[in-house]
């Protein structure tokens, strides 16, 4: 046997035990008892309307979520990408910043504004003497708000990574054979457009079905499928979390299928190379200053959950009561995050712990690179597949899948007992990650000349040194890019660790939630800003040019 | 004289500092090809622009059929354009690309319109074919066919054929011609390649840092070029320095005298660039014009041989055995232009 070949199967191997086994055995696990084959679960699952709901609601919402979103980050990105105000370059680099917030940040900074005791509903109950905050931010529309807050960058960004490779010449042909504007953008630019509005509507739903941190904080009696199985798995039920996670499982994949299909291979990539479209200098000074202000005003409310999130950083617990805004402000938060070594714990662990994932999760996807590129491996389509599935799954599945299959010591079918060791969570995180460093790691590998390899070889490099020397520096874009999104996931990280963490192993998302619960909101917030300011770091760092 | 349909007045276009094109005053007439002939930056694609609206000039206008139509969008302006790379949609297939400037026709008209213009670029049968399969030379036709459905008054190509493989050009070069004639239609066409202008334009504009240098047919081009730069640009040319000894005579060496033409008779004893076609030049023996033969470039039964002299490199056309590199020969000239030196 060739040894490409043994390589191929090895690293296949891999990726089936920690992508693939978990999965079928939360499958198996739905199906099968103490006692054998069993139908009791899954008839248990189908006869209670609770989880029909669930399901219903993790579905809707999804839809709703890429609907919203698309509404707020299509229009947006045409008015960044084609026209040219004051402040549009950094207005145009701030709103994506959400993308850089962590799902749980987003989601306390929300609570600290909007919730029945933030700074909105204070001030409105101030200025109307009311008795009691004008509205609750619970339930779906609470949700919905969040997930469009959230999720609008995937529209936002590549939208307008599409129009800025939208030929100038297409649109001038539509008007030179007799279009308006109006006409030109629905029958030419949006049908352009169809590949990346595609992409972020399939993107949206997938992270909204999989969205956990938002229904589990504001969802109170409404119930999501993900929410659904940690609670029958905190509940002690878990033969309905394997059932409900094999449904939830089985319904991502259906719909990643569908809409792939939906959505088309037809390609639409321009022919030729024209060039994109200049941006519209406004001329007239009133269309200029509207338009500088109202993009301010709208970045301005995007970023309004971030700096809340930090003013609340500053308040010593127990202070803020009634007033309209906190009265007294410290730095004994932050203090308190370093000095105290139980606070410090989650920090180190979170550091760490991505750290890891993110190494390992690299050498996974140089491996899988290395391979898929090279035209003799055989297995090079199924490792390919493999390293993009997890992305397709929710995290809360992946982390029961996890959870299930290291719960048991049974080496000679490949399961150890690691739920409750240091190992858990970084393996959790790292299987997550495969799909974002492995996207990016493959797409720069595609992009290498191959003969580069061959005339490392014929100048007499080894294998190792021409990886070192060739290949790593060739990929280090394409290495950071994928690094610092997947540090910056594993940093923030809410839904696998929720499943898998253990107290000596507890990350900042899971101190964040109990802070809150202890109504020390100014630690919550201070481990939020930290946890925000290290990503946007990492993320700065990662896709320097 | 007669109005012509199309005609662009004085027009001047900047960009922040930089003037692309400066005062241009041009006609052409109803159902022929004007060829805007110039080297990259001279302001061509610029003029081919403000023509189908995409720019506005900031100075004079553009008239057609008596109509100004300077401040009209290209919408309205009924302008058909090729694009350098064809702009052809690629989600609409043949049929939906042609169609696309048909809006106000019914269904059925557009059909038959489709099928007609699909012929006249000998493309019929196309319609249900995707544009992203057909090969750069039928998707240059697709472009035309488009820009012609809608009956522009005007069509107006940037450099239609420089996206073809050399081989593919002559033989698309020759159907565009027949397209071209076919349909009537008034066109104007930017190109960088003066066989493409020759071939394609009745008249030829042939523009420079955003001027007019001169307008002509082909022959009056090559034969009687108005400026120095039209003689180096369109065809090859060679260039020497010289001096005026009588009015129609100009001097290259002592006692090397040559007949010249001129178009602004430069006054005796003033400094000139003398300007000669390679095919003007012959060798000479014992009398003329002394030199160093410094390179030759055979091309079959002729040769060009490159002649160091004092007044500057002679491109000389000749028999390929009538010198040899390193020969010290003499030339002489015939057809000589002159013009003031370093213009």
């Amino acid at each position: 046997m060739s040894r490409s070949r043994s390589r191929g199967i090895l690293l296949t191997a891999v990726l089936v035990w920690l992508v693939l086994y978990p999965m079928a055995l939360v499958f198996l696990g739905s199906v099968r008892g103490a006692e054998g084959w069993t139908y009791q679960y899954l008839a248990a699952f189908v006869s209670e309307t609770r989880e029909w709901s669930a399901l219903w609601n993790s579905l809707w919402i999804s839809g709703a979520s890429v609907i919203l979103a698309g509404m707020v980050g299509v229009p947006l990105a045409f008015v960044f990408e084609r026209f040219d105000f004051p402040g549009r370059r950094i207005l145009g680099a701030l709103v994506a910043l959400p993308a850089v917030l962590p799902p749980l940040v987003g989601v306390i900074a929300f609570e600290f504004l909007y919730g029945s005791s933030g700074f909105v509903p204070r001030a409105i109950v101030q200025l109307l003497g009311l008795e009691s905050s004008p509205w609750q931010l619970r339930g779906w529309a609470a949700i919905l708000l969040v997930h469009a807050y959230s999720m609008y960058v995937y529209f936002y960004l590549f939208t307008r990574a599409g129009l800025a490779k939208v030929d100038s010449s297409m649109i001038e042909a539509a008007h030179s054979l007799g279009h308006s504007a109006a006409s030109t953008l629905l029958r030419v630019t949006l049908p352009l457009l169809r590949p990346q509005i595609g992409a972020a509507a399939l993107l949206t739903f997938m992270t909204a079905l999989g969205s956990f941190s938002a229904p589990y904080i504001f969802g109170g009696g409404f119930r999501v499928m993900t929410t659904q199985i940690v609670m029958s798995k905190l509940n002690g039920d878990l033969a309905m979390a394997m059932v409900e996670t094999a449904a939830l499982a089985a319904v991502a994949l259906v719909t990643l299928v569908m809409l792939r299909r939906v959505m088309g291979t037809r390609s639409v990539a321009a022919i030729g190379k024209g060039a994109a479209p200049a941006t519209r200098q406004l001329e007239r000074p009133v269309v200029r200053w509207s338009a500088a202000a109202a993009g301010w005003t709208f970045a301005l409310l995007l970023l309004l959950p971030h700096a809340t999130l930090f003013v609340v950083s500053f308040v010593p617990v127990g202070t803020w009561t009634t007033q309209l805004v906190p009265p007294e402000y410290t730095l004994g938060n932050y203090r308190a995050l370093v000095a105290e070594a139980e606070r410090l714990r989650p920090l180190v662990n979170s550091l760490w712990m991505a750290t890891v994932a993110t190494a390992a999760a690299l050498v996974v996807s140089l491996w899988a690179g290395r391979l898929v590129v090279q035209r003799k491996v055989s297995l090079r389509n199924a490792i390919e597949t493999l390293t993009t599935i997890p992305w397709a799954v929710p995290g809360t599945v992946l982390a029961i899948a996890l959870a299930t299959t290291f719960s048991v010591r049974a080496p000679w079918v490949g399961r150890w007992l690691l739920v409750g060791t240091v190992i858990i969570l970084p393996l959790a995180y790292m299987v997550r990650n495969i799909p974002v460093v492995a996207g990016s790691v493959l797409a720069g590998f595609r992009q290498l000349d191959p003969s580069l390899d061959e005339a490392a070889a014929s100048l007499g490099a080894s294998r190792w040194s021409t990886i070192r020397r060739v290949t790593v520096p060739l990929l280090r874009p394409a290495l950071l890019a994928g690094a610092a999104l997947a540090f910056a996931t594993a940093l923030g990280d809410f839904v696998t660790s929720v499943v898998l963490y253990t107290f000596e192993t507890r990350p900042i998302s899971i101190e964040i939630l109990s802070a809150l619960r202890e109504f020390d909101i100014g630690v919550a917030a201070a481990y939020g800003v930290v946890l925000m300011l290290i990503s946007a770091v990492a993320m700065a760092v990662g896709t320097r040019r | 004289m007669a109005e012509s349909f199309l005609q662009l007045c004085n027009l001047t276009k900047r960009f922040n500092d930089h003037v692309a094109i400066r005062d241009l005053t041009l006609a052409v007439e109803r159902g022929s090809v004007l060829a805007l002939l110039g080297p990259s930056g001279s302001g061509k694609t610029t003029t081919l622009r403000l023509l189908a609206g995409f720019e506005q000039p900031d100075e004079g206008i553009i008239v057609v059929d008596g109509r100004d139509v300077t401040s009209a969008t290209p919408a309205a302006r009924r302008f058909g354009m090729v694009f350098q790379h064809y702009a052809l949609f690629p989600h609409l297939n043949v049929e939906q690309n042609i169609a696309f400037g048909l809006s106000d026709m019914s269904p059925a008209e557009r059909r038959v319109r489709v099928a007609a213009v699909l012929e006249m670029v000998d493309l019929a049968g196309f319609q249900q074919r995707e544009v992203t399969e057909l090969s750069g030379g039928q998707q240059q036709r697709v472009a035309v066919a488009r820009a012609l459905a809608p009956e522009p008054r005007v069509l107006l190509l940037d450099e239609p054929l420089s996206n073809l493989d050399p081989g593919l050009r002559e033989r698309t070069r020759r159907e565009l011609r027949a397209a071209l004639r076919q349909s009537g239609v008034t066109t104007v066409f930017v190109t960088h390649e003066q066989e493409e202008a020759f071939a394609l334009g009745d008249q030829i504009a042939v523009l420079h840092e955003g001027a007019l240098e001169q307008v002509g047919a082909a022959p009056d081009l090559y034969d009687q070029p108005a400026t120095q730069f039209v003689a180096t640009f369109v065809g090859r040319a060679s260039v020497l320095r010289g001096s005026m000894v009588e009015a129609g005579l100009v001097r290259v060496a002592d006692g090397v005298d040559w007949v010249a033409d001129s178009i602004d008779a430069p006054r005796v004893g003033q400094a000139v660039s003398v300007v000669v076609r390679p095919e003007a030049f012959e060798f000479s023996s014992g009398t003329g014009l002394t030199g160093t033969v410094s390179e030759c470039r055979f091309v079959g039964a002729r040769a060009f041989f490159l002649v160091d002299t004092a007044v500057g490199t002679a491109e000389v056309e000749a028999p390929a055995r009538a010198a040899a590199v390193g020969d010290q020969r003499y030339i002489t000239a015939a057809r000589v232009r002159v013009y003031p030196a370093d213009s």
